[in-house]
């Protein structure tokens, strides 16, 4: 849970319990009121570990800190590599997972993991639905819009303008297909290699491919990189 | 069709059935409302689609929530077309959503079980 957000919201007064998984976008600044239904449980709950000694302050703490501190570069790399070697391309299209332990001698997924692979006539979207699954091995923490209501609740039904809001415009005779992330297998996406990169280096080619690339809602440009 | 809490299976995968649908199978979506933790989204409810991809067998979410001994279930990715979940879907009519739902929410469509 957050907790680096300004508490502006009104305190004292008491909230109705509001069920959010009907709600679609509304106006509302953030999606977390620590006085809320939910945020309660979660306080309360953490309480009641402590408390009972199921774990400890610190394991709290250590897992924070774990999260915050994945090496989010081995997804970027993972891309680069298979656009530079057909045989890692198609091993990591069969099992991400295994590819990229292999590959990259790191244990980087959580959970099986499906690479999707935008071609010219299709691109992939990631979203998930139910909270807001994600390769956090691969790609660190996810951005704080991916776990937001309104993306997980528009990114289904209207990808094409919430990409767009992105900056991103996929034509309409390119498929876009959304991936719900509601269940055991973790997404990554596999961008097309852009054009004039022919003679680059996996390393110029994996500073290209943002995380926003990997869930779909950014296309790697020749702009970003070497900034 | 689906299990309520409580009504475990046999945990593990001994007894473990064989997976029900295969790839290409076209498979309707329980439209059912029961309570409890559910983790197939209420949109998907009802609708129709294809099997695109056999997960494998995990065990069932909707026991795990409650920290029963949960049996483990088959699970799918099943593609959908947009503008068959949606009333007013804007966007080419190619366009798609692929959502993995477990086997416990699906049954085959009057069609495929012809």
């Amino acid at each position: 849970m957050s907790h680096d957000h300004e508490h502006n919201h009104e305190h004292g007064h008491t909230h109705e319990v509001e069920h959010p998984v009907y709600t679609y976008a509304d106006d509302s600044p953030r999606d977390v009121v620590e006085t809320d239904h939910y945020p309660l449980m979660v306080e309360a709950l953490r309480e009641l570990l402590l408390e009972r000694e199921v774990i400890q302050p610190r394991d709290l703490r250590e897992a924070l800190e774990k999260f915050d501190t994945v090496d989010h570069t081995v997804g970027p790399r993972a891309v680069a590599k298979a656009w530079l070697d057909a045989d890692f391309k198609e091993q990591l299209l069969a099992d991400g997972r295994v590819a990229i332990r292999e590959a990259f001698q790191i244990e980087a997924c959580e959970a099986d993991l499906v690479v999707l692979e935008n071609t010219r006539d299709l691109h992939n979207l990631v979203v998930c639905t139910l909270c807001s699954c994600y390769p956090r091995g691969l790609m660190g923490q996810p951005p704080d819009w991916y776990k937001s209501k309104s993306y997980r609740s528009r990114a289904v039904h209207e990808p094409r303008q919430v990409m767009s809001e992105y900056g991103t415009e996929i034509p309409d005779d390119v498929t876009v297909r959304v991936h719900d992330s509601n269940a055991d297998m973790r997404f990554m996406v596999l961008p097309l290699r852009p054009e004039g990169t022919d003679d680059w280096s996996e390393e110029q080619l994996s500073e290209i491919v943002t995380r926003d690339c990997l869930v779909g809602i950014a296309l790697p440009e020749l702009a970003s990189a070497g900034e | 069709m689906i299990t309520t809490p409580g009504a475990t299976g046999m945990a593990g995968t001994e007894g473990m059935t064989e997976a029900r649908f295969s790839v290409g199978d076209q498979v309707e979506v329980a439209r059912a409302f029961p309570p409890g933790h559910r983790r197939v989204p209420t949109y998907i409810r009802g609708r129709t689609g294809v099997v695109a991809h056999h997960t494998g067998a995990f065990p069932n979410p909707e026991e795990k929530a409650y920290g029963l001994d949960a049996a483990h279930v088959h699970f799918y990715r099943v593609a959908f077309k947009q503008n068959e979940i949606w009333n007013q879907y804007e966007g080419p009519e190619h366009d798609e959503l692929f959502i993995e739902i477990q086997e416990t929410w699906l049954h085959p469509t009057e069609e495929a079980s012809k």
